[in-house]
């Protein structure tokens, strides 16, 4: 079932220097259940986007329905109402320092008129669900950047909402807060059956938890897909370079050069494996079939929601014609083949 | 010793200290009420806002400008048909009650403006987010967040408004200000006036006492 549905959507804003089209004719079905993710750089429009999801703006063009409200048109207490089910949360958590957390995850039940005795119970089963147990008393400024992004779910959970945005949700976080954040994410997903838009700049958060991803740039979004095709063939410049992002690590270029000055003999060859088949013992049955020697020289392996991408380095050597037999053996077990360095 | 105790009129002073915290008070309450009620006002039309108005926003914005440049002594004698009206009077504490509430309540008003625009733009939007309509976000959102600021801005307009009450006293309205004017000053007996200050500062301590308390229990940040 489609819970998002955006059509023809343009956001323009006046500014001095003429009109700024934020979103440009944007069309996005995202279905119920599904996370969905939105890459691009600063400035592509992705927070504009997400904001027309529950009427923080409203588009200049087009429509927006989000779980059976046409969000781009209703206004006063209907939005407010739909509001209750379209949550968010944000970069800067936004939390009210005035309030403790459990306070603050009260806040969205006060406002949805819920009973003192109901708020108490629910802001209980909702931080046991986020996992701030013993926390329950702090203010915000006592707590962590992860704490407050969990206070920010907790809270926009309360009121049992069908759809969840995310605004950077983990951009302000280290990288092991925000995989945190990102597991308790999927969690939600599949236990509450939650569907998920979340916007970013970085592909690790799109490739570790979202199924699908539009990629957008300058208003525009240019390309969308499950996320392992996209992984696994980028078809816009701007889209190779978000992948490479989390398959290539950094120095490969540069490694790669070195390489053919080291390995004079032999070949040096890139596989890409995508699917089941990054998790094939392959280069186990490559040494024990052909006569040749087997160097691994980089690689890593990315694990999607929907299949594992990943690529590997390494240097064949052997008796002319092995190398040969060797790349063709690899070819038949659905495994990119290029070979980067000829000796 | 005897001498020294008979000349401060002890009866007098302790009438003039009641008027004071009496016209201190009466005049903090309605400045905090009048100068939050603006201060909202004065936010929530600024471009940008819950109710951007440009007409309202200036109109509001030029009342509390010219009410806050006007020296307090001057406002006293601008106000006295309005006080007349109002009070009946021109003598007593009552009567510097309207000027004092006029003279304190645009100056409050910018400093609830102030504290205002301090809160994260973010979190008025989180709250909108969550469906919160303009009275939640006022009073759960712009008020409680903005406490401690509200707090130690009412605290300063006190301590001003306790130097209000000594000007107003002069002319008429009696507290420690006339006090020491009519009994120390015009009397020539400079232990009363010593007495006074001292009884004023004393008040002024206690306000900046329990206004720093507050504002220190209110900040969670
Ligand atoms: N309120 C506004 N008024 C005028 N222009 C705006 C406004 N909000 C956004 N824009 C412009 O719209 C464009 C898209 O902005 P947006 O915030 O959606 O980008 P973004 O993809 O979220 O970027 P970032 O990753 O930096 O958050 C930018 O050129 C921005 O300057
Ligand atoms: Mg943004």
């Amino acid at each position: 079932m489609t819970m998002i549905s955006i059509k023809k959507v343009q956001k323009i804003y006046p500014s001095q220097k003429g009109q700024v089209k934020a979103v440009d004719n944007v069309n996005l079905e995202i279905n119920e259940g599904e996370i969905f993710g939105v890459i691009g750089y600063s400035g592509a429009g992705k927070s504009t986007l997400i904001r027309m999801l529950n009427g923080l703006e409203l588009p200049t063009e087009g429509t927006v329905v989000v779980a059976n409200n046409e969000v781009s048109k209703i206004k006063g207490s209907k939005l407010r109402k739909a509001r209750q089910e379209i949550s968010m949360i944000f970069q800067h958590f936004n939390l009210l320092w005035s309030r403790t957390v459990r306070q603050n995850i009260s806040f969205p039940l006060e406002i949805a008129g819920v009973s003192k005795r109901e708020r108490a119970k629910r802001v209980d089963e909702l931080i046991k669900l986020v996992g701030l147990e013993g926390r329950e008393d702090a203010y915000p400024s006592q707590l962590s950047g992860g704490q407050k992004q969990r206070v920010g779910i907790a809270r926009a959970l309360a009121n049992n909402p069908k759809v969840l945005l995310c605004d950077e949700a983990t951009s302000a976080l280290d990288p092991q807060t925000t995989d945190a954040i990102l597991d308790l994410l999927v969690d939600i997903n599949r236990r509450l059956g939650l569907t998920i838009v979340l916007i970013t700049h970085e592909m690790h958060v799109i490739r570790k938890i979202c199924h699908r991803v539009a990629v957008m740039e300058d208003g525009k979004v240019v390309e969308m897909g499950p996320v392992l095709d996209v992984f696994k063939n980028p078809q816009e410049e701007i889209t190779k370079r978000f992948v490479q992002q989390v398959t290539e690590p950094e120095e490969t270029k540069e490694t790669t050069r070195h390489l053919h000055e080291k390995y004079p003999e032999g070949k040096v060859v890139q596989l890409s494996f995508v699917g089941e088949t990054a998790d094939q013992p392959l280069i186990t049955e490559l040494i024990r079939k052909h006569e040749i020697t087997v160097n691994i020289l980089q690689g890593k392996i990315s694990y999607t929601q929907n299949g594992s991408y990943g690529t590997l380095f390494i240097h064949l050597d052997g008796p002319k014609g092995e190398v040969e037999k060797a790349i063709a053996f690899i070819n038949t077990h659905q495994v990119g083949v290029e070979v980067i360095a000829n000796g | 010793m005897d001498n020294f105790l008979e000349l401060i009129k002890w009866e007098k002073l302790i009438l003039a200290m009641k008027e004071t915290i009496y016209m201190t008070s009466i005049s903090v309450i309605a400045t905090f009420l009048i100068g939050l009620l603006l201060g909202l006002l004065l936010f929530l039309t600024a471009k940008g806002n819950m109710w951007e108005n440009k007409l309202v926003n200036s109109i509001i914005s030029v009342i509390v400008n010219v009410f806050r440049s006007i020296p307090f002594i001057i406002l006293i004698v601008l106000l006295i048909p309005f006080t007349k009206i109002l009070v009946g009077t021109m003598l007593g504490a009552n009567a510097a009650l309207p000027a004092l509430i006029i003279g304190a309540a645009p100056f409050y008003a910018r400093m609830v403006e102030i504290a205002l625009r301090e809160i994260d733009r973010g979190v008025i939007e989180a709250s909108q987010s969550m469906g919160a309509n303009n009275g939640h976000v006022i009073f759960k959102v712009l008020i409680p967040e903005s406490m401690p600021a509200l707090i130690s801005g009412i605290t300063v307009t006190a301590i001003s408004l306790v130097g209000f009450t000594a000007m107003a006293g002069v002319i008429g309205a009696g507290g420690l200000g006339h006090f020491a004017y009519l009994e120390g000053f015009q009397r020539n007996n400079s232990i009363v006036t010593a007495t006074a200050t001292v009884a004023i500062l004393i008040i002024v301590f206690i306000i900046q006492f329990i206004g720093d308390y507050f504002t220190k229990i209110t900040d969670k940040r």
